[in-house]
């Protein structure tokens, strides 16, 4: 029967003077030219919406939103040395960031030390190079941990980064109970996209589950995973497969937990998320929006959570690094701007903004400020923080809502027909679908179908170079030498004690996190830790899927 | 007698774990009509010239977004040289200033190919000036 939207669509609408053959999202979703009543079905505020934190939380995670609280500005930092990305941290918080997040180099996010071979050559080149106690205790020098929250992003090794930041803690005197934060610790989305791990899939959500609950018990106001779908769009995937795999993710960890004991209720408000936050303004949107809606009802219907705060998704959001351009980088701060205008319409309780010189280097001083002044302008001039998902109700965005939660419940049931998604994982399914997404999409940059300004339209002949963050060549060698201090200043005879009780419950199957806190207390090293895992827990090798 | 297919080893040095840009490749390789081997990830620059020679490969592409590439890249080359197979041409790609493309090149790296660079570009670079080692 035709109604009226898609009478106007065969009979108004100008299709022949349409400027495109296509018109579709950064996902390749395609959207209608217009959206009206007809798009929303047996459409209920009530069921689909609800108020602002309320289930199923659509609207949002609270009920004032950013008119109680701005988000936290939170911008990713780290390279070089600790004292390095202590100064970009103190320089960041001075300049009106409200939370920490921490970037580590490739040697820590791998578990080797910098004086181990493979570290050669990425001593803090993707971040801070941090092998024991003492680095953790100079990267957070001065800086008031039971006051400022802290994300670390870390995964196989998080539970050694993580037991540093509770050392340090302690050894400033503080408890555990006043510390607030995030660590990712999101191994799943790492087989599926960011690739950076030690042991298998089994073991290492074993650990997570470990890191859950003993921060449930003994944390209580530190997430203890980043349930992240930031990597898989990076990867390549489309945003129904990211909001689909990060909510498997998700739902692996929760049933991961329960089976092990745990009460949903207890651990799940401690569960967070990260999205990304790409190019397509309303895409995005309706993706947390619908996120939101989804993770409640899997939380309420599926795990009979009970806890309306169990039942709330909360996300920090980073806008896409993989959208940026080397050409004409200027240019980025624009994308930026507006990718993070979505992540505010889309409610996201943290964010960070890429700088512009990303694609060519981590961020300088510079750029990294004009990217948290683009927070701080949407938040003090646009008047978008005033009205709570000020969007909600308009057509198109509850229509593409809808249809992103349609798509990704299709994903997450074919996860489910599987055996779950760590069966899933070891079939390759979620890492398949991306790498179909990501070259699907670069044959339509390479045709012209995508534009990126600047790459493959109106691009500049010569361009003149901007200065770029450099590393000091000299931070590689002192690393690897204060490692190889520490280790011979230390006391020889309780590491081996040390390792010795990390090694016994890993094999018996005891908490990890006491024995491993005890263990950097006494500057046993990422790379000693990590050894451990890789003995008891075993190496997973990358299946080279092309 | 036609000419065989150019075998093209696709490696990812390094414990970069990006390999959207790699896999790309790959398969854009394999789908012009090259014999492609891709490495996987978290590969030695030992390992991928041990792999180069044991699968006989006529060029190598190396994919690194870590910053690690000037250490990494000669120290691929090196090693050929070492093998006795210092002949096999080295591509590559990743994040690579521009500043860091001269020394690199100063190496022995033959190309890189930088964001925005397309497959076509990278195929028809392959094709124009990678040729068959053996008969």
């Amino acid at each position: 029967m035709a109604t009226p939207k898609s009478d106007w669509i065969r009979h108004a609408y100008p299709k022949s003077a349409d400027r495109l053959q296509a018109y579709t999202t950064v996902s390749g979703m395609e959207v209608d030219p217009m959206y009206t009543p007809d798009d929303l079905g047996a459409w209920s505020y009530d069921a689909r919406l609800g108020d602002p934190g309320a289930y199923p939380y659509t609207r949002g995670a609270y009920p004032s939103m950013y008119r109680g609280k701005l988000w936290t500005m939170r911008q990713f930092a780290g390279f070089g040395t600790a004292e390095d990305t202590n100064e970009r941290f103190k320089f960041l918080l001075a300049q009106g960031q409200t939370g920490l997040s921490t970037a580590f180099d490739m040697p820590t996010l791998m578990g080797y030390d910098a004086d181990h071979p493979r570290a050669l050559g990425e001593v803090g080149r993707e971040g801070v190079a941090v092998s024991s106690l003492h680095d953790m205790e100079a990267l957070f020098d001065d800086i008031p941990l039971e006051t400022v929250t802290t994300s670390m992003t870390v995964n196989c090794t998080a539970s050694v980064l993580l037991a540093m930041y509770f050392a340090v803690a302690q050894r400033r005197g503080l408890s555990l109970h006043q510390l607030g934060g995030t660590i990712q610790n999101d191994m799943l989305k790492e087989f599926i996209a960011q690739k950076e791990w030690i042991s298998p899939p089994q073991p290492s959500v074993r650990v997570i589950v470990d890191m859950i609950d003993f921060c449930a018990r003994h944390a209580p106001r530190w997430h203890a995973v980043s349930i992240s779908g930031y990597h898989i769009r990076e990867a390549g995937s489309t945003a129904a497969q990211e909001l689909a795999f990060t909510l498997a993710d998700g739902i692996g960890y929760v049933q991961a937990a329960v089976e092990r004991g745990l009460d949903v209720d207890a651990f799940g408000p401690r569960l967070s998320f990260f999205f990304n936050l790409h190019n397509d303004f309303f895409e995005e949107i309706a993706k947390l929006r619908a996120a939101r809606r989804m993770w409640a009802q899997i939380m309420r219907e599926r795990f009979g959570a009970k806890n309306p705060r169990a039942w709330l998704l909360r996300t920090h959001a980073q806008t896409a690094g993989c959208s940026l351009t080397a050409q004409q980088p200027v240019n980025n701060v624009v994308r930026v701007a507006i990718q993070a205008l979505a992540g505010v319409l889309g409610g996201t309780q943290s964010l960070h903004t890429n700088s512009m010189d990303e694609t060519l280097a981590l961020p300088s001083e510079p750029a990294v400020l004009v990217a948290l002044r683009t927070q701080q302008i949407i938040a003090e001039e646009t008047g978008v923080a005033n009205i709570v998902d000020p969007l909600g109700g308009s057509y198109a965005v509850e229509a593409l809502t809808d249809r992103l939660e349609r798509e990704a419940l299709a994903y997450i049931q074919r996860i489910d027909e599987l055996g779950g998604i760590i069966r899933a994982i070891e079939l390759g399914y979620p890492q398949k679908e991306i790498a179909e997404a990501a070259y699907r999409y670069q044959q339509e940059l390479d045709r012209g179908d995508k534009i990126m300004v600047g790459v493959n339209k109106y691009q500049l002949d010569e361009e003149p170079p901007i200065e770029i963050l450099r590393l000091n060549p000299q931070v590689e060698r002192q690393q690897a030498q204060r490692v190889r201090a520490r280790k011979q200043a230390r006391d020889a005879a309780a590491v081996q004690v040390a390792l010795a009780q990390v090694r016994q419950a890993a094999a018996e199957g005891t908490n990890l996190m006491p024995p491993i806190i005890d263990a950097v207390q006494h500057e046993c090293t990422v790379g000693e830790i990590s050894d451990i895992f890789r003995a008891v827990f075993g190496v997973y090798r990358d299946p080279a899927w092309i | 007698m036609p000419e065989r297919r150019l075998r093209i080893l696709v490696a990812k040095p390094g414990l970069d774990g990006h390999d959207r840009g790699a896999k790309i490749i790959a398969r854009a390789l394999r789908d012009a009509g090259f014999e492609v081997i891709y490495t996987g990830l978290h590969q030695t620059p030992e390992m991928i010239a041990e792999a180069a020679m044991q699968e006989d490969v006529d060029a190598i592409g190396l994919s690194i977004l870590s910053g690690a590439h000037l250490t990494l890249f000669p120290a691929v080359i090196e090693l050929l040289e070492q093998k006795g197979i210092g002949d096999v041409p080295v591509f590559g790609g990743g994040i690579v200033p521009a500043e860091d493309t001269a020394e690199l090149k100063r190496r022995g790296v033959k190309a890189l190919f930088t964001p925005g660079a397309t497959t076509q570009e990278i195929v028809d670079w392959v094709r124009t000036n990678i040729t068959p080692r053996t008969a």
